[in-house]
């Protein structure tokens, strides 16, 4: 690594209202180094990155960015496309997406001049192409953005930053949705492109990503930098303890007899529109006292899976029992009756109406409860004290219960799903990536609940493209593949790995 | 003459080409704003600015393509206003549109009676002619068709192709797509969403004023109160059953001119004993129909009716 700098940021505070979000930041980045920034949900990590790209306007500070010949030059704050010309390049922790694009043209989007009377579809495709073989990150070019798992979106984001070319290169949270070894093989790939010269900051919860694949871990506490220290010198402990102050505690897993079955699908198929959102024939059972973890690569029928059980599809043959019971009407409001908490995948979309604030998000399943409504009033007094009282009980920390849901942080919203979802007592859970993106004392949180909902006596249904965290929680784990479903009668990474790859065990 | 005679004449097709016209314009600036996310209610009272501004400038000596010329800007002025209203200052589309219509139409009667107070007959001016190609003009059917149509027409044709192209095969049209879609996804690679938004509005304008001054340059040779009588709002509804689709929008704009044109045969035909309400009514209550089967399996633009502001999570 030489010893040039590329980029630095000096002294950035921003503010939103009361909450302040990042108290005078001041970082540097080198010519082929890789940085982590660290830090809780809601600690201003992705605030910092926007004012580097330019989303955000800095309330104090300033930003100076290397040029090509090496030399530092003040950057126009506010302005995405000074950040672009600057080049840099930026993956969003929230897909910047649009869905009626074909993935190409979600590439091409901004990287040709406007008056231009075509594009160069051919060059592109050609560049891009280039960049997956290089990078291992493959999507069909000619795919429909709508269309994509969420997995797949990510590495449509990242391959976007890249075609554009940029000398740094910002990621916020960019493993979050791939596979452990999607994500191993773009950090190699990134790690040969910094011998090239390319700067990297990347924002990632994962510890073990981190301390395997970057040079410098930056630190940020309620918006402030608490810390920064050589990734040689760090272990978990020693960040988790920069990041919070104190160690997160981990929950005990108790052995537990699996009671009566509360799913049973038998030989059930979906006809999805394409092989990703179907399922064949499959059979799977969870008891009460019980978390069956489904392993796979994204694109294997999870969806559909996830679909079926939140009452979003209906089967094409076969059945779906919950607690014993046939299903015959798939629709969600059934299913929720029947007995099925639903934690989405799509938070931000699925989870939460955005413009909608907390208190109301809290209640939004339970609209015919006398203690919502009564005569078709809402009762605003009781929805506010009951927001007040989850809020605290599962620790939602904001702008507080009478702002929109959308200015919580990922972490913040995912506790708010919790507290929606526990507090009806469903007999079983759709936990579907239920810690993605959540930093370590958050997705501790998660587990916590998820093992306190199995010893209440619950079924859990976790769909996670976390090997570690399925293998962490789970009493069995059965491998998706395909769109069928293989019981896994082991524990061993290795092996569970090749049967997510489509290798029989 | 039966139906069918009706069906295969050529004089048939040539009036539901003609009638169809003003709505091709209409019809894609609707389309070209709606894709950009913004609904442009004003469509009706721009068809009305853009037919008098036209013939009025005509009138005073500027030339047909002058006077189409004075439409389109005239035109563009109203969409820059909407423009305005509803994508930095985020105000509600429809009550901005609405408002759009009226001051347009409002503006329009007032500067015709300010400009000319007393006539009882309204000067005339002499409009696009049919055009006279040799040879292809002669041609049994096609030539009455389509070769004896005025410039007018061909432009709109020309028009749709030229819409296309710019959405689909254009890094422009790429990011007018997009904005409609995600406006996020425009931001993030630096573009614009106001001037995408706004562009594409005052461009979306300038055509519907140009479907309006056709009714003045073309079908007829002058102005008077009441002659857009919702051709606009038809436009609305044909983006829907055009599914925002350029080559769509114009079968829709052909279809309802065929009916337009069905009818007033009909009514000649068969007038006798059906009212003639009942014909007026016909195109209409069809195009309802064919919005309903198509309408619900259009994809609408992602972020239509949602404004965007800078900085916003
Ligand atoms: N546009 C905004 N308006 C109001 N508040 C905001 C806005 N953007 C961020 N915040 C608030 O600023 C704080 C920092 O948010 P930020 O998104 O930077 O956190 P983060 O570190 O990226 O968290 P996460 O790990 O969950 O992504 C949070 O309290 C958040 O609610
Ligand atoms: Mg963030």
């Amino acid at each position: 690594m030489t010893n040039t700098r590329v980029l630095s940021l000096n002294n950035l505070s921003k503010r939103f209202g009361s909450v302040v979000a990042n108290d005078a930041v001041s970082i540097e980045l080198h010519r082929g180094e890789v940085l982590a920034l660290l830090g809780e949900n809601g600690a201003g990590k992705t605030t910092l990155m926007n004012m580097l790209f330019g989303h955000y306007l800095p309330d104090g500070g300033s930003i100076d960015v290397a040029d090509e010949s090496g030399d530092m030059r003040p950057l126009t704050l506010g302005h995405p496309q000074a950040a672009l010309e600057a080049g840099i390049g930026m993956v969003h922790q929230h897909f910047t997406l649009a869905e009626n694009l074909t993935v190409l043209d979600s590439i091409l989007l901004g990287s040709e001049s406007l008056l231009a009377w075509r594009h160069k579809r051919k060059a592109a495709r050609a560049k891009v192409g280039r960049i997956m073989q290089r990078t291992g990150l493959t999507v069909g070019l000619d795919e429909q953005i709508g269309k994509l798992t969420v997995g797949e979106r990510q590495r449509v984001e990242i391959l976007k930053a890249l075609y554009h070319d940029a000398r740094i290169l910002v990621l916020d949270e960019p493993t979050a949705v791939l596979t452990p070894q999607e994500a191993d093989t773009l950090f190699e790939n990134i790690g040969a492109m910094t011998k090239d010269g390319l700067s990297v900051i990347f924002i990632s919860h994962k510890l073990r990503e981190v301390l395997a694949f970057s040079h410098r871990i930056s630190v940020l506490r309620h918006g402030k930098l608490v810390g920064e220290i050589a990734t040689s010198d760090a272990d978990e402990r020693v960040i988790a303890r920069m990041m919070v102050g104190a160690d997160t505690p981990t929950t005990p897993r108790e052995a537990m007899a699996p009671g009566a079955p509360v799913l049973a699908l038998k030989t059930t198929t979906v006809k999805g529109d394409s092989a990703r959102t179907s399922l064949h024939a499959v059979d799977l059972t969870i008891h009460a006292h019980e978390i069956v973890g489904i392993a796979g690569v994204s694109g294997n029928g999870q969806s559909a899976l996830a679909r079926l059980v939140s009452g979003l599809a209906t089967p094409d043959s076969g059945e779906l029992l919950i607690s014993g019971k046939p299903i015959h009407r798939f629709t969600p409001p059934v299913m929720q009756k029947a007995g099925v908490g639903r934690i989405p995948e799509d938070r931000h979309h699925d989870g939460i109406i955005g413009a909608m604030s907390v208190a109301e998000n809290l209640v939004i399943e339970r609209l015919r409860d006398s203690d919502v409504q009564k005569y078709g009033f809402l009762q605003q007094n009781s929805i506010r004290s009951h927001a007040q009282d989850l809020c605290k009980d599962y620790d939602v920390r904001g702008p507080g219960i009478d702002a929109d849901a959308r200015l919580l942080s990922g972490g913040n919203i995912q506790k708010l799903i919790l507290a929606r979802v526990f507090e009806c007592m469903p007999d079983l859970i759709l936990a579907n990536q239920p810690t993605r993106g959540l930093d370590m004392g958050a997705a501790a949180e998660v587990a916590r609940r998820l093992l306190e909902a199995r010893a209440r006596g619950a079924g859990v249904l976790l769909i996670s493209e976390d090997l570690d965290e399925v293998l962490a929680l789970s009493d069995r784990i059965i491998v998706i593949h395909d769109g069928q479903l293989h019981e896994a009668h082991t524990n061993d990474r290795e092996a569970i790995g090749l049967m997510m790859a489509g290798e029989q065990a | 003459m039966d139906i069918l005679q009706i069906l295969i004449s050529d004089s048939f097709w040539a009036a539901a080409l003609r009638i169809a016209t003003p709505l091709i314009f209409g019809v894609l600036g609707a389309l070209i704003c709606e894709k950009s996310g913004v609904l442009n209610l004003g469509i009706e009272g721009i068809f009305a600015a853009g037919a008098m501004a036209g013939w009025m400038a005509v009138w005073l000596g500027a030339g047909l393509w002058g006077g189409l010329l004075v439409a389109a800007l005239v035109g563009g002025f109203f969409g820059l206003i909407h423009a305005i209203l509803t994508v930095p200052l985020g105000l509600s589309q429809h009550v901005s549109g609405l408002g759009v219509t009226m001051l347009a139409t409002s503006v329009s009667y007032f500067t015709y009676r300010t400009a000319l107070p007393q006539v009882s007959s309204p000067p005339k001016i002499v409009p696009f002619q049919p055009l006279d190609i040799p040879v292809l003009s002669d041609l049994p059917f096609v030539g009455p068709v389509l070769f004896q149509q005025t410039a007018m027409t061909w432009l709109a044709l020309v028009m749709v192709a030229l819409v296309w192209w710019v959405l689909n095969r254009t890094p422009l049209g790429l990011a007018i797509r997009a904005v409609g879609d995600n406006p996020d996804a425009v931001d993030a690679q630096g573009l614009s969403v106001y001037g995408l938004r706004i562009g594409a509005v005052v461009a979306g304008s300038a055509l519907m004023a140009l479907g309006g001054a056709f009714l003045t340059m073309s079908a007829f040779d002058s102005f008077f109160f009441g002659m857009v009588n919702g051709r606009g709002w038809i436009c609305i509804a044909l983006v829907i059953f055009a599914s925002w689709r350029p080559g769509k929008a114009l079968l829709g704009a052909l279809l309802f001119g065929a009916f337009d044109a069905f009818q007033v045969r009909l009514q000649t035909e068969v007038g006798a004993f059906v009212p003639s309400q009942i014909f007026l009514m016909a195109p209409y209550v069809l195009s309802i129909f064919a919005l309903v089967i198509v309408a619900r399996r259009a994809e609408y633009p992602g972020a239509l009716l949602k404004p965007w502001f800078k900085g916003q999570r």
